[in-house]
């Protein structure tokens, strides 16, 4: 699903440059569940922002799913996120005047699917998150977990290849932690390929696959027997 | 354009941002009423200035005697013009192919009128019946004076409309009734209003050779009033006008023995003259009106752009949100300027509809002499606001553009 060769990534600021992705080698498989660890500034969140084509790398390949990521234009990097990607971030990122249902219907807006669909697609969203009950709450209605639990069904709304997830319980306490993993668990399960940055081991535990990041470079790479989330909430 | 999916997003946007589409819409919305309201003024103004003007004929001609001041052929300085019949039959033959309207005058300045128990001063005119036309008066009751009038030196009396109610309390009840004019009796045979006002209206006109036996002014004039024939183009009636009053002048300086550079001698009022510098003069009004109305206009834009300026600022997380769930720059930049244009048109109408409110409201109550009909050309007040949109729309496009440009991982960080 994705293959990376070689991947580099610098940061200039003013006149010094700061080399974050010194050749990064790394493919996923489909229906992986992979956590990508590392200390802060390692290059986590760089990495998961390049595979979500949400910045570029400097050099190096990315295939994502057949199709080689490279010199896109904007519009043409907007459809492919929109159709290859879905987003979960550490700050739920909701839109704050929409409701739960619009915030999930959102990706499907810029599918060109129509309101009607929307709202019906968006809500059996909301009712895998079991939020349905919540859907005409605004964000700042929302509790920590639910707003993420929000997130994730808008991203999994425009029936994406992949899901990303940036510290995705990084603002949440332990038990919501672990609902929200359990509902990544569960999605992962049902085929979709998964990859989540995080700082917390027990979070990490409750993926297939561990790799970690250091100092630009991949210094772990390995399978593990995966933590269910259930056994914990 | 219509996509009422887009509308929705955009309803929604501007439904759940009260404020911001508030303030957009006010600065918007008092630009064009500011414009409204100062092309009804310039409007007004330009109304009032040419109603006062449209007093007379506009292409009348009067001359007045003087005094000399210059010797000529041994005669001294200070000398007072006088005008005979003789003067005036010289020049109506000499021009009769140039003047329309003639008439020669013999007025008193304060006359003495008496109907009863009210009195009354006024102004005495010795007209012909040509000088209704040059006076622009129309008549409301009765007749002019006429032909057969001046031949028998008829005592008889049109009164302006002031005098009419002043004496007989109405417009036409005086028809027929005798006045008493500086101590000779009078009939009254008409009533006539002027463009000009009560001033104008305050006056009485007699048969010019009544007048002269009355006064015992033998052969005198006071003065003379012609109209030229209409023109279609300006410029040439102004030439021709120019002209005669040329000829005038030199005809009378030789008969009268008056210095032909004496230019206190005679003189002679050409209205074109002064129409064109009331056309000039209202010309310059309504461009200073437009001028201020621009500069509203432009600040109306830049109020606009600021605040696009200020929306993109305020909306780049939820753009960079936008873009990571898959909006295109072209969605980023077509959502933006469709609610700015959509808030352009929606505030630029309402500050339309208010300005011409106003001026239905309050324009007929602030009717006076130089301030009348303070209308306003609904097309060009259309136009403005579509202009307006235009610019509002190019002024949102620049920062709509840049907001389509933020790399989403840019707009994402923004806090
Ligand atoms: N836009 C940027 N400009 C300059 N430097 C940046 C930029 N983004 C990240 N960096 C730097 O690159 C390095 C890696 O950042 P990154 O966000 O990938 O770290 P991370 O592993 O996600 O850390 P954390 O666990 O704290 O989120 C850090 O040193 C950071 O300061
Ligand atoms: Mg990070």
């Amino acid at each position: 699903m994705i293959e990376i060769k070689d991947l580099h990534k610098s940061y200039q600021t003013g006149s010094s440059s700061l080399h974050v992705l010194k050749g990064i080698n790394f493919n996923v498989a489909e229906g992986e569940l992979v956590a990508i660890m590392g200390s802060s500034g390692s290059g986590k969140s760089t990495l998961l922002n390049i595979l979500g084509i949400l910045d570029e790398a400097d050099s190096g390949s990315y295939i994502l799913d057949g199709v080689p990521i490279k010199n896109l234009n904007e519009t043409v990097a907007s459809r492919y996120r929109n159709k290859f990607l879905g987003f979960v971030f550490q700050s739920f990122n909701l839109i704050n005047y929409k409701t739960a249902l619009d915030n999930v219907a959102l990706p499907l807006y810029y599918q060109g699917v129509n309101a009607k669909d929307r709202a019906e697609i968006a809500m059996s969203y909301l009712e895998k998150v079991g939020l349905a009950s919540h859907s005409h709450h605004l964000p700042n209605e929302l509790s920590g977990g639910q707003k993420q639990r929000v997130a994730i069904a808008r991203a999994l709304a425009s029936h994406p290849k992949v899901l990303l997830a940036d510290e995705p319980t990084g603002a949440l306490d332990t038990t919501t932690s672990y609902e929200v993993m359990e509902l990544i668990q569960g999605i992962n399960d049902e085929g979709k390929t998964i990859l989540i940055v995080t700082h917390e081991p027990d979070i990490a535990a409750m993926c297939k696959r561990n790799v970690i990041l250091k100092d630009g470079l991949i210094i772990e790479d390995k399978q593990i027997v995966q933590q269910r989330a259930k056994l914990y909430v | 354009m219509f996509n009422i999916e887009r509308w929705q997003e955009i309803f929604q946007a501007i439904a759940k941002n009260k404020l911001r589409t508030f303030l957009t819409g006010v600065s918007v919305a008092s630009g064009i009423f500011i414009l409204v309201i100062l092309l009804g003024a310039g409007r007004g103004i330009q109304n009032g200035i040419q109603n006062q003007f449209a007093k007379d004929a506009t292409n009348k001609i009067e001359i007045y005697p003087g005094i000399t001041q210059k010797e000529f052929k041994g005669l001294g300085i200070g000398r007072e013009t006088q005008f005979k019949n003789r003067d005036y039959e010289i020049v109506t033959q000499k021009f009769e192919n140039f003047i329309d309207n003639r008439s020669k005058l013999y007025s008193v300045w304060s006359g003495n009128i008496v109907y009863g128990k009210e009195t009354g001063t006024y102004r005495i005119e010795g007209v012909n019946p040509n000088y209704q036309f040059i006076e622009n008066a129309s008549v409301i009751a009765g007749r002019f004076i006429n032909l057969s009038d001046i031949e028998h030196f008829e005592k008889v009396a049109v009164i302006g409309k002031k005098v009419s109610t002043d004496l007989f309390k109405d417009t036409k009840s005086g028809i027929g009734k005798n006045i008493n004019v500086s101590g000779t009796i009078y009939k009254v045979v008409g009533v006539f209003t002027d463009p000009g006002g009560e001033r104008e209206e305050s006056r009485v006109f007699i048969p010019v050779t009544t007048a002269q036996r009355a006064y015992s002014a033998g052969e005198d004039i006071r003065s003379m009033a012609f109209t030229m024939p209409k023109r279609d183009n300006f410029d040439q009636a102004l030439a021709e006008s120019e002209n005669f009053s040329k000829q005038l002048d030199k005809i009378l300086k030789e008969r009268h023995d008056i210095a032909p550079d004496d230019e206190s001698a005679l003189n002679i009022q050409n209205s074109l003259e002064q129409a064109q510098k009331i056309y000039q003069l209202t010309d310059i009004i309504q461009a200073f009106f437009w001028f201020v109305g621009i500069l509203t206009i432009i600040a109306g834009v830049v109020g606009v752009g600021n605040i696009m300026l200020i929306v993109v600022k305020e909306r780049t997380k939820e753009i960079g949100i936008r873009k990571a769930l898959g909006a295109t720059p072209y969605s980023i930049i077509a959502m933006i300027l469709h609610e700015a244009v959509f808030i352009t048109l929606i505030s630029g109408f309402i500050g339309l509809i208010f300005g011409l409110l106003l001026w239905a409201g309050i324009g007929p109550f602030i009717e006076s002499d130089f301030f009348s009909h303070p209308e306003v050309d609904f097309n060009i007040a259309l136009t403005t606001v579509i202009l307006l949109t235009v610019a509002g729309a190019f002024a949102g496009f620049i920062p709509a553009y840049k907001a389509a440009k933020i790399r989403p991982i840019v707009a994402l960080r923004d806090e």
